[in-house]
């Protein structure tokens, strides 16, 4: 409801951009959510699938002529595969250890999209990328953008909405909690982690064509550690295992840069504070937090009520 | 708080400093500079000499009457960035004209966004292929880099040292210097018989100048900017290589002679004359400018005015000159930026034409030394 | 391929490996007494170069001075950081741990680009830089304290953790924190403790690699990143192995740099991390892990 309503209000402005990214954003949080929030799987290198599905998409359009709607899911497909296959050894490591992979393999990817630079174009990025038509629509403005990621972002929610209510994401959180114990009761936890693995690449993958449609233009930049580590903010500070907590944190880590932007220097130092501030007294994210929060002030304004 | 009231407050700020009332209102220039980030060492000294610039003419009672205002944006050195932001200054701010972005890469990804909107892009940055070819809408100040590897090689070409090895950054600054040295040698005669690179963050480089030792070449060409020519500096005089070394015009600046140390001493690059306006004949067109830019940055910023920030300046002065002949509009802003003849700016003499959007011919770059800790013409 | 060539490229690759492994050694440490990854680590290394230069530069102290000074304090640093995000933490899992170790690092950085800006900045080698021949390559006199300070560093280290009493508790740490606090180890005071151990080695390393490499508020980085590597190549162990580590990693990046392509230099630390951990991930020289349930 609140995403139909938006673009009237806000006329084509620049906010629009904006907006496009925050759903872009939400999509990739989602993701990210699913590994991390309900699996319990950390990965410090979601960027890379992103990049990977921008790229694979960038390329089959502009180079070999594709059209994109069947470029999309040709380059999800691919990074699904990829990372099914990088999944099986890479799940069997736990904790740090699978962080620092998941981080060493984004930073592989970022490096081949830089040197490969007869296909992406290397470090000055890939530009004429073109931009997806259906029926007769070109999605080539901001509005037009709007919707298109909106509604394929509410589609994701829905489906990871159903997903988590489902047996599959019961399984997810047994294994979170304990995996040894899923496994003794019959849930065949390694597949299951791969499958969900693959499952976020494919997400992280489609929203990273869809990015580089609505842009035109991708480089390497976009795609390296220092987005990794945002999408993990934006899924921590929304809140662990929780759909709409993805959105919340992907709301706030796209608006806040523009609302910084006269604090030009002192950005970095805000967001590394909010990611330890949150961490320590939030760590359920927003979703949660705030929530608790009112239930304080009412708990303490109902004692005070009562002498 | 609703983001339009926060940005019209921002905006009603931005207007408040702009100094006091005036009857016309004040022409909007965009600019998009990579303040921060892996290019601050161009974004910053450029929207200083902007800043600097405009408050001047400003204080000299503005153009026709108006005075300019500049809206700034940093775009930390990212494409994505910029991109948005130009969509900002356009569809928010208004501008007539943007200055920027610093950055090829950059400048790249914004110019899809100024053809659809018809506003005015003049570009600070130095990749060819920003003008080349020519779109409608957009220039640029920044020398070429064709012309700086042309420098080097007609110079190359005299003293017969055409067997070269060549060692790039793998960004875009890199990545542009190195397709113009692959592509003009044949030109010049020269041959390039070793071809590598170096992240921009990498800090030792003995690897591939140990491979480049190897190779006995007769020149060793680096396209980079602060810090790795500096560590390549340092690292050849490590491996005792006595092979001539010569950097890219992303080092003209006293910064690489201080991190390079002795290492610099004798290194050749092609640099704009900003860095040695006081060793120019007084017969040199641009001098006069040039010491009077060099005099005002030292005395607003307490710093070297170089010739990144020369690139914003010269954007400022093209933009005011195509006002002070009658335009008002995006439209008629572009077209009298075509007809720019001669203006000697900071970067060289611009000369646009509808052909013609880089502007700049071979007297934009001398090639310099460092002798002494110092630059020094080489003849 | 001439011999020399790779002579220098081993060379090259040892001094670099040095300072993977002095780095290493401190991610080995905190998560030794802790089980904790410092992602901040590296930020050390990047504070103990940047304090040297405001040591020489703004309070004009002789380099010998300027050194303890900023070791010092990124020590003090490492404090903070350990009482102010570590100790605080309410629901220490590993994500959150993860996450408050790198929005601790990327504080750090924040504050570093502001007191120092975005500049690089250099500073004058120890003993000059007239170059050494060993072969027919060449090394520089830094190279050869980076080495010797490596050398002393884990001796230190190694008298420190089983000749003295706090560093055996430390040990009893690492191998069992319930038992060690039924026997009478403040566990906490040993955290706080492997903090200042691991900042003020991150610090020396950045110190020593400073004159070769230059430092910027943001060289932590990366050296933190491949300093982990070196720490999982020598199984997190504090001390030899993790060297080992450390040189093995500098010397294959060097030699790949060199002989494969230099475009993909970072790639192949990331990758020979990504092979241990899938092949061997207790480490060349660990034992393996069982899992408790």
């Amino acid at each position: 409801m609140l995403v139909i309503v938006a673009p009237p209000l806000f006329k084509g402005g620049y906010l629009m951009n904006v907006l496009v990214f925050v759903g872009i954003n939400t999509m990739l949080a989602i993701a990210l959510n699913l590994l991390l929030g309900y699996a319990g799987q950390i990965s410090l290198g979601h960027a890379g699938f992103f990049g990977l599905g921008a790229y694979l998409s960038g390329i089959l359009t502009t180079t070999y002529g594709l059209n994109p709607w069947a470029a999309m899911p040709a380059a999800a497909g691919v990074v699904g595969c990829l990372a099914g296959l990088i999944g099986f050894p890479i799940l069997k490591l736990k904790g740090h250890y699978l962080a620092m992979a998941t981080l060493g393999l984004g930073i592989i990817i970022y490096i081949v999209f830089n040197e490969t630079v007869e296909f992406t174009g290397g470090p000055s990025g890939l530009s004429g990328i073109p931009n997806l038509q259906l029926a007769g629509i070109t999605f080539d403005s901001d509005v037009k953008n709007y919707y298109l990621i909106w509604g394929v972002t509410l589609a994701v929610m829905l489906f990871s909405l159903n997903l988590a209510n489902s047996r599959v994401g019961r399984a997810l959180r047994a294994v979170h909690d304990s995996e040894v114990a899923a496994q003794v009761l019959g849930v065949n936890s390694r597949i299951l982690k791969v499958q969900i693995f693959a499952l976020s690449a494919v997400i992280s993958s489609l929203a990273g064509s869809l990015y580089a449609h609505t842009m035109t233009f991708i480089s390497p930049a976009s795609f390296g550690f220092n987005f990794s580590i945002e999408l993990l903010t934006m899924v921590v500070i929304g809140g662990l295992g929780s759909v709409f907590g993805s959105f919340l944190g992907a709301a706030l880590l796209t608006l806040l840069p523009e609302f910084l932007r006269g604090a030009n220097d002192y950005d970095i130092i805000i967001y590394g504070a909010l990611l330890v501030v949150m961490v320590m007294f939030m760590p359920g994210g927003l979703v949660r937090g705030i929530p608790a929060l009112f239930r304080k002030i009412a708990a303490r304004k109902g004692e005070t009520g009562h002498a | 708080m609703n983001f339009k009231v926060m940005s019209f407050i921002i905006a009603a700020a931005t207007l408040l400093f702009s100094a006091t009332v005036f009857a016309a209102p004040p022409i909007k220039i965009g600019a998009l500079f990579a303040v921060t980030g892996p290019a601050a060492f161009l974004g910053e000294p450029e929207r200083n000499s902007a800043k600097m610039v405009i408050d001047e003419i400003n204080k000299a009672g503005g153009v026709k009457g108006r005075k300019l205002e500049l809206v700034a944006y940093d775009t930390t050195g990212d494409a994505t960035k910029a991109v948005q932001l130009a969509t900002k200054l356009i569809k928010d701010d208004k501008v007539v004209a943007i200055i920027g972005p610093s950055t090829t890469g950059e400048t790249m990804a914004v110019i899809p966004v100024v053809e659809k909107e018809q506003i005015p892009l003049i570009s600070c940055s130095a990749g060819s292929k920003i003008t080349d070819p020519v779109k409608k809408w957009v220039f640029k100040t920044a020398q070429n880099d064709s012309l700086a590897v042309g420098r080097i090689y007609e110079y190359l070409q005299k003293t017969k040292q055409t067997n070269v090895s060549i060692l790039t950054v793998s960004d875009g600054f890199g990545a542009s210097g190195r397709e113009q040295l692959k592509n003009q040698a044949a030109k010049y005669g020269i041959t390039i018989v070793s071809d590598d690179t170096y992240g921009p963050k990498d800090t030792d480089m003995t690897a591939q100048l140990t491979k480049i030792r190897g190779v006995h070449s007769q020149a060793i060409i680096c396209w980079g900017t602060n810090p790795g020519p500096a560590v390549i500096a340092k690292n050849a005089r490590q491996l005792g290589i006595k092979t001539p070394l010569f950097m890219s015009h992303g080092v003209s600046s006293k910064k690489f002679i201080e991190l390079a140390g002795d290492a610099a001493e004798g290194i050749k690059l092609p640099s704009g004359k900003v860095v040695v306006a006081d060793l120019l004949p007084g017969s040199d067109r641009q001098k006069k400018s040039l010491m009077a830019f060099v005099k005002d940055y030292q005395k607003h910023y307490k710093a070297e005015g170089d010739h990144f920030g020369g690139h914003a300046w010269d954007a400022v002065m093209l933009i005011r000159n195509a006002v002070e002949n009658g335009a008002d509009s995006a439209a008629a802003i572009r077209d009298q930026l075509e007809k720019t003849r001669g203006f000697a700016g900071i970067g060289g003499s611009f000369t646009y034409s509808a052909q013609e959007h880089a502007g700049l011919g071979k007297d934009a770059f001398v090639l310099v030394e460092v002798k002494n800790k110092d630059w020094a013409i080489v003849k | 391929m001439q011999f020399d060539q790779i002579l220098q490229y081993a060379l090259s690759g040892l001094s670099t490996g040095a300072i993977y492994a002095l780095i290493g050694i401190g991610f080995s440490i905190i998560y030794n007494a802790t089980g904790i990854i410092n992602f901040a680590q590296g930020e050390f290394v990047m504070l103990g170069g940047l304090l040297t230069l405001s040591s020489l530069e703004l309070l004009k102290l002789p380099l010998w001075a300027a050194i303890p000074c900023a070791v010092a304090v990124s020590t003090v640093a490492g404090i903070l950081f350990e009482r102010l995000a570590i100790r605080p933490l309410r629901q220490p899992t590993p994500i959150n741990l993860v996450i408050i170790t790198i929005g601790g690092s990327i504080l750090i950085r924040g504050l570093a680009m502001l007191v120092w800006g975005k500049d690089t900045h250099a500073i004058p080698p120890f003993s000059g830089d007239t170059p050494i021949a060993i072969g027919g390559a060449t090394i520089l006199p830094q190279h050869l304290w980076i080495l010797g300070i490596t050398l002393v560093t884990i001796l230190i280290n190694k008298v420190y953790f089983y000749h003295t009493i706090s560093g055996k508790a430390m040990r009893a740490c690492s191998y069992n924190r319930r038992a060690a606090g039924l026997v009478g180890i403040d566990v906490k005071r040993m955290v706080l403790f492997s903090f200042i151990i691991s900042s003020a080695m991150g610090a020396v390393a950045g110190i020593i690699v400073a004159p070769l490499t230059m430092t910027a508020y943001d060289v932590g980085v990366m050296l933190g990143l491949k300093g982990f590597c070196a720490a999982i190549i020598g199984g997190m162990s504090s001390g030899i192995s993790t060297v080992i580590g450390g040189l093995i990693l500098g010397v294959l990046e060097s030699l790949g740099a060199g002989l494969i392509s230099s475009g993909y230099k970072d790639a192949i630390a990331f990758i020979i991390l990504l092979l241990i951990l899938f092949i061997r991930p207790q480490g060349l020289f660990g034992k393996a892990d069982s899992e408790r349930v």
